[in-house]
């Protein structure tokens, strides 16, 4: 066994490349059939509610929280694929443009790879055209080792690991794997170049078994071509195998970020810890599991937006060191506990543990 | 534990693919290649069919009839001055199917009218399917008020009687042949608009469409790339059927007595056979032989495109 | 004694292209009060099991060996005595199952159907042993007159598992039933599963491609690849040890938080799993083994010993013959 990795210092980090700030998308309120034979009417969905997060070059960043917690809605903000409704995205310090053309221009450097392959893949397609398709967007590149599409297009396929090229090129994607159509899906977002990815939960729709091949992948990419990749997931395993740093999101908010050693072995916020809690471990310690739904980004508690599933509150705890009347009341934002780590609980201006 | 070797184990090979595919190099290469492999997996499939190759042969020998038939006619066979035979004369041996009221063979008119009962099927076809896909795609890809608006129209146009508005039409325009045509065109789209309007809102809702965007893809780009040859299997056999049903619009409104007076067709020869009183008078054969000839094209092209029907929409269903 | 007793499950489909034997000899033993974890690969034919269990496959399927299923040998069993054996000696939540509801029945109406199918009781009680079993699975008895679409998808599966509980079976076949849930509603499913399991003394036949999720649950494990089981023993045991190459790569991709091995080092199978009409030779999983040896295309490992109450199906084990070349 080689030597654990460095841990990552936060004054290593590279130049900020994304930069989220108090990103903001509602969705207007929807009623199911049923309900609107009802005549029930919806109410608009704050899915993202203030995140800001940074990524740092050459950095993997992952973004954790269970489902409907805003996390695929902030990814595609980050990718120009929706408005937001207040905030700033900015790549290497540039706001993103909302012009057509500018739009183009970052989507050749920031690309996306999405949650399921088998859709994300149009049937119709050979898989030399899905890859080729970024390059016939954005044109071949020119320059002085100028390469030719079918060059460029089997050097992506090969880059994702699908070797030898040639023999995929005539496939259509349902004559693949699942592990196989994830690899396409990273080859038509490298054919262009990018510096970064924005990863939305990419291995969860595939088998366990090779859910580790695809992260390798990316690993890969990100050592070789100094990739930064924004990873989205629920899996604090999956983020403990891959992440640089971790950010944990709350029904539309991020609740704590930083080192993803600091944040995954000793997690300051109760929601991080009970995320961790969920995650398998060979010889079943029984651990609380938190209860009740996933929470509903059109119903947001006031005060700290956690506190009615808080294990703080339900155990009378929060009550006995004095922060119930704010926890239930008051809203917080992140506060910074340690260089790079930054927590939104009022039990860390205490220096209480979760 | 020797599984947690940091590099990764060799990607997988993909197995199974018939190793003596040799791909072929240049992208253009490739998108034929991709063609001819579909069109022969079709093919074989289509073939299994007996209606639809019933169909197939059926349409095949009309295409021909039409294509070079009319050059095996005497233009003065078809001529109301040089006409060589009797009025009205019943079939014989010469004159297979009898004669006119100028004394022309009706065998001769119906060789030659194929050729503009067919052009106006296919052309009127054509307006109607560029009309349709144009409209539905736009109206379904781009939703909101265009969505409202060209909705509206469609739904207009769906349930006015096309007759009537064709009648409307052909008298402000005038019966040319390249009126019908339009006029056939601009009552009939509105069903296959509906048709690519319900698939390109499905379409545009897939993560693919998602991804294009993320590329840097435009709107033109999606629709090219992604809408469009999604769409194209829906449309393809309702333009077939779309064929049928051009044809017989022709021949409606020849009997209304709004079409091209200048040209031969089908329907065009029914209609001057009422109007010499054929009927009351039993001159069948200037009758009949063109209306089973209508029956017969347009049963051909419905055959073929319920044929087709069947092969593409179960496949499109499955996905 | 054992609710389940499977022995050389042989099961081949039928289809325009030939015979797929997804299952290809396979024993199986639950007894009361145990889980059983059945993991793999997707496509390994797993569902295939589950199904033949029940006898849910498609009729044309070719299906060889025994099934013993509360002292009913199933596959021998005609049709009217089968309808009677369903659900009430044994009984499947599946993944997708949550999809399946009837979306204008109400829940009651469908949690007590199975009760009045099988007469077991009249209206009345039914309807309040659908109650008591909303309660079991944790969820307040009024919720018998929602519709489905009222529910979340958590709900739903706890409901699921409600109708797999209604007719008291000996034997619960779980076939992925918490995969497309969310991660803290998987938890909470799987600690329900295993309350219900504990507490009324069900066998369990629990079914997943994700071997982390049987961490907690299984007492034993039987781990399948193309057809075939490679690998049996305790669930600690072969999480700890695990000795057959394919159940330490299916391990090694579950990562321990805080174990620095796995920082930065993500470890997974490479290829694909066979397709079921193109096994390769020898040890099927020769291909995408760590460890192959030249002997591996050519000899068919069967379940060996590989130490206390442990077999597996690979010639580096300590029960398998000697072989030219091939080191323990
Ligand atoms: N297009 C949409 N229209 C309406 N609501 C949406 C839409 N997309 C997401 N939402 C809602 O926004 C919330 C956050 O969703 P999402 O970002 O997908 O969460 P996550 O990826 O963390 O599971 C959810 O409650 C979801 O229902
Ligand atoms: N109805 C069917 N007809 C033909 N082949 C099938 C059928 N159902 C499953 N198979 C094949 O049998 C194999 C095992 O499938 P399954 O039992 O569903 O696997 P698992 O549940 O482990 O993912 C697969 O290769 C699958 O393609
Ligand atoms: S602020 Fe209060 S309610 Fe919120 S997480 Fe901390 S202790 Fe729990
Ligand atoms: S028998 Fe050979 S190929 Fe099969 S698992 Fe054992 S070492 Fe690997
Ligand atoms: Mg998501
Ligand atoms: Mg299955």
């Amino acid at each position: 066994m080689s030597d654990p990795q460095p841990e990552p210092d936060v004054a290593e980090l590279g130049v900020p490349v994304v930069e989220v700030e108090r990103l903001e998308v509602n969705f207007k309120g929807r009623v199911g059939f049923f309900a609107g034979l009802l005549g029930r009417k919806g109410s608009d969905a704050k899915a993202v509610d203030g995140v800001s997060i940074t990524l740092h070059e050459g950095e993997v960043l992952a973004l954790a929280g269970e489902s409907g917690c805003g996390k695929t809605t902030t990814a595609r903000a980050i990718m120009g694929l929706l408005i937001p409704d207040a905030g700033t995205i900015r790549y290497r310090g540039e706001p993103l443009a909302r012009s057509r053309r500018g739009l183009r221009g970052y989507r050749r450097q920031v690309q996306m790879v999405f949650q399921d392959p088998t859709a994300a893949l149009n049937p119709r397609q050979t898989i030399y055209e899905i890859v080729a398709e970024g390059l016939r967007i954005h044109g071949v590149p020119g320059g002085p080792d100028a390469k030719t599409e079918d060059e460029l297009v089997a050097r992506a396929l090969s880059r994702a690991g699908l070797r030898p090229p040639e023999r995929f090129y005539l496939l259509y994607p349902h004559e693949l794997s699942g592990g196989q159509r994830q690899r396409v899906v990273i080859a038509g977002a490298l054919v262009v170049d990018p510096s970064v990815i924005v990863a939305d939960e990419p291995v969860s729709n595939l088998d366990a078994s090779v859910r580790g091949e695809i992260l390798a992948l990316l690993m890969k990419l990100r050592e070789e071509f100094r990739i930064s990749i924004l990873i989205v997931t629920h899996d604090l395993g999956l983020a403990w195998t891959v992440a640089d740093r971790v950010a944990v999101m709350y029904l539309g908010r991020v609740v704590e970020v930083g080192p993803a050693e600091e944040v995954l072995q000793r997690p300051k916020h109760p929601y991080t810890k009970a995320l961790l809690n969920v995650v398998p471990e060979a010889g079943g310690t029984e651990r609380p599991i938190l209860q009740g739904e996933p929470p509903d980004p059109t119903r947001i508690p006031k005060g700290c937006r956690f506190h009615p599933r808080c294990p703080v509150v339900a155990s009378g705890r929060a009550e006995r060191i004095g922060i119930l009347n704010r926890c239930v009341g008051e809203d917080l934002a992140l506060e910074e506990l340690a260089p790079g780590h930054d927590v939104a609980c009022y039990l860390t201006g205490l220096g209480e543990e979760p | 534990m020797q599984t947690l070797d940091p590099t990764p184990s060799e990607p997988p090979v993909l197995v199974g693919e018939p190793a003596n595919l040799v791909p072929p190099k240049s992208p253009r290469r490739i998108g034929w290649a991709r063609r001819r492999r579909a069109l022969s997996a079709f093919w074989k499939t289509y073939r299994r069919s007996r209606m639809g190759m019933v169909g197939l042969v059926m349409m095949i020998l009309f295409i021909l009839l039409a294509v070079v038939g009319p050059f095996f006619v005497p233009a003065k066979d078809v001529s109301v001055a040089f006409a060589t035979g009797k009025p009205f004369q019943p079939p014989t041996v010469h004159w297979l199917l009898g004669t006119d009221n100028f004394g022309r063979s009706v065998l001769s008119l119906i060789v030659v009218g194929s050729r503009i009962s067919l052009i106006v099927g296919f052309a009127a076809t054509v307006v109607t399917m560029v009309l349709g896909a144009g409209i539905g795609i736009a109206s379904g890809f781009y939703g909101g008020k265009t969505d409202t608006l060209l909705n509206a129209l469609t739904n207009w146009f769906l349930v006015i009687p096309w007759i009537a508005l064709a009648i409307v039409m052909a008298s402000i325009l005038g019966p040319t042949l390249l009126n019908i045509i339009l006029i056939i065109g601009i009552t009939s789209w509105a069903g296959t608009a509906r048709l690519v309007r319900a698939q390109a809102l499905t379409v545009k809702e897939r993560p693919y469409v998602e991804r294009a965007r993320a590329l840097g893809g435009g709107d033109l780009h999606t629709i090219a790339h992604h809408i469009l040859p999604n769409v194209m299997p829906v449309i393809f056999a309702n333009t077939v059927l779309t064929v049928a049903l051009s044809i017989l619009a022709e021949t409606t409104l020849s009997l209304l007595g709004l079409g091209d007076p200048n040209s031969i067709s089908w329907g065009g020869i029914i209609n001057e056979a009422f109007q010499a009183g054929a009927l009351s008078a039993g001159y069948w054969w200037w009758i009949i032989p063109p209306g089973v000839m209508i029956v017969l094209v347009v049963l051909a092209f419905t055959m073929c495109g319920y044929a087709l029907d069947e092969i593409i929409n179960p496949r499109l269903r499955a996905r | 004694m054992s609710v389940l007793s499977v022995r050389d499950l042989g099961i081949e489909y039928q289809t325009t292209g030939g015979g797929v034997p997804a299952v290809r000899g396979v024993d199986l033993e639950v007894d009361r009060g145990e889980v059983l974890g059945l993991a793999g690969e997707s496509g390994c034919g797993k569902s295939t099991i589950a199904g033949a269990i029940l006898r849910l496959l498609p009729v044309k399927t070719r299906i060889t060996g025994r099934i013993e299923l509360d002292g009913n040998d199933i596959l021998e069993l005609t049709p009217g005595k089968l309808r009677a054996v369903r659900w009430t000696a044994g009984s499947i939540v599946f993944q997708g199952a949550m999809h399946a509801m009837n979306p204008v029945q109400r829940i009651g109406e469908q949690i007590m159907e199975p009760i009045l199918v099988h007469g077991q009781s009249g209206e009345r009680e039914a309807r309040i042993r659908a109650g008591t079993l909303l309660e079991q699975v944790g969820l307040p008895t009024r919720r018998l007159d929602d519709y489905p679409h009222e529910l979340s998808g958590g709900q739903k599966q706890r409901i699921m598992i409600a109708m797999a509980l209604a007719c008291s079976p000996s034997l619960i076949v779980a076939d992925e039933p918490t995969t497309a849930l969310d991660v803290m509603v998987q938890a909470q499913v799987l600690q329900l599963l295993r309350t219900l399991q504990h507490d009324l003394g069900l066998a369990l036949l629990f079914i997943t491609h994700d071997l982390s999720v049987l961490v907690e649950v299984a007492d034993r494990l039987a781990i399948m690849y193309a057809g075939k089981i490679v690998e049996q023993g305790g669930a600690e045991a072969v999480f700890h040890s695990p000795a057959h190459p394919y159940t330490k790569a299916l391990a090694a991709a579950f990562p321990a938080i805080g174990d620095m091995r796995f920082r930065g080092r993500p470890s997974g199978l490479g290829g694909d799993p066979p397709d079921p009409q193109q096994i390769p030779s020898g040890c099927p999983f020769h291909p995408r083994c760590a460890e192959v040896t030249p002997a591996c295309s050519s000899v068919t490992p069967e379940l060996w010993t590989a130490g206390p109450a442990r077999l597996a199906a690979c010639v580096h084990v300590s029960g398998a013959p000697a072989l030219e070349g091939v080191s323990r």
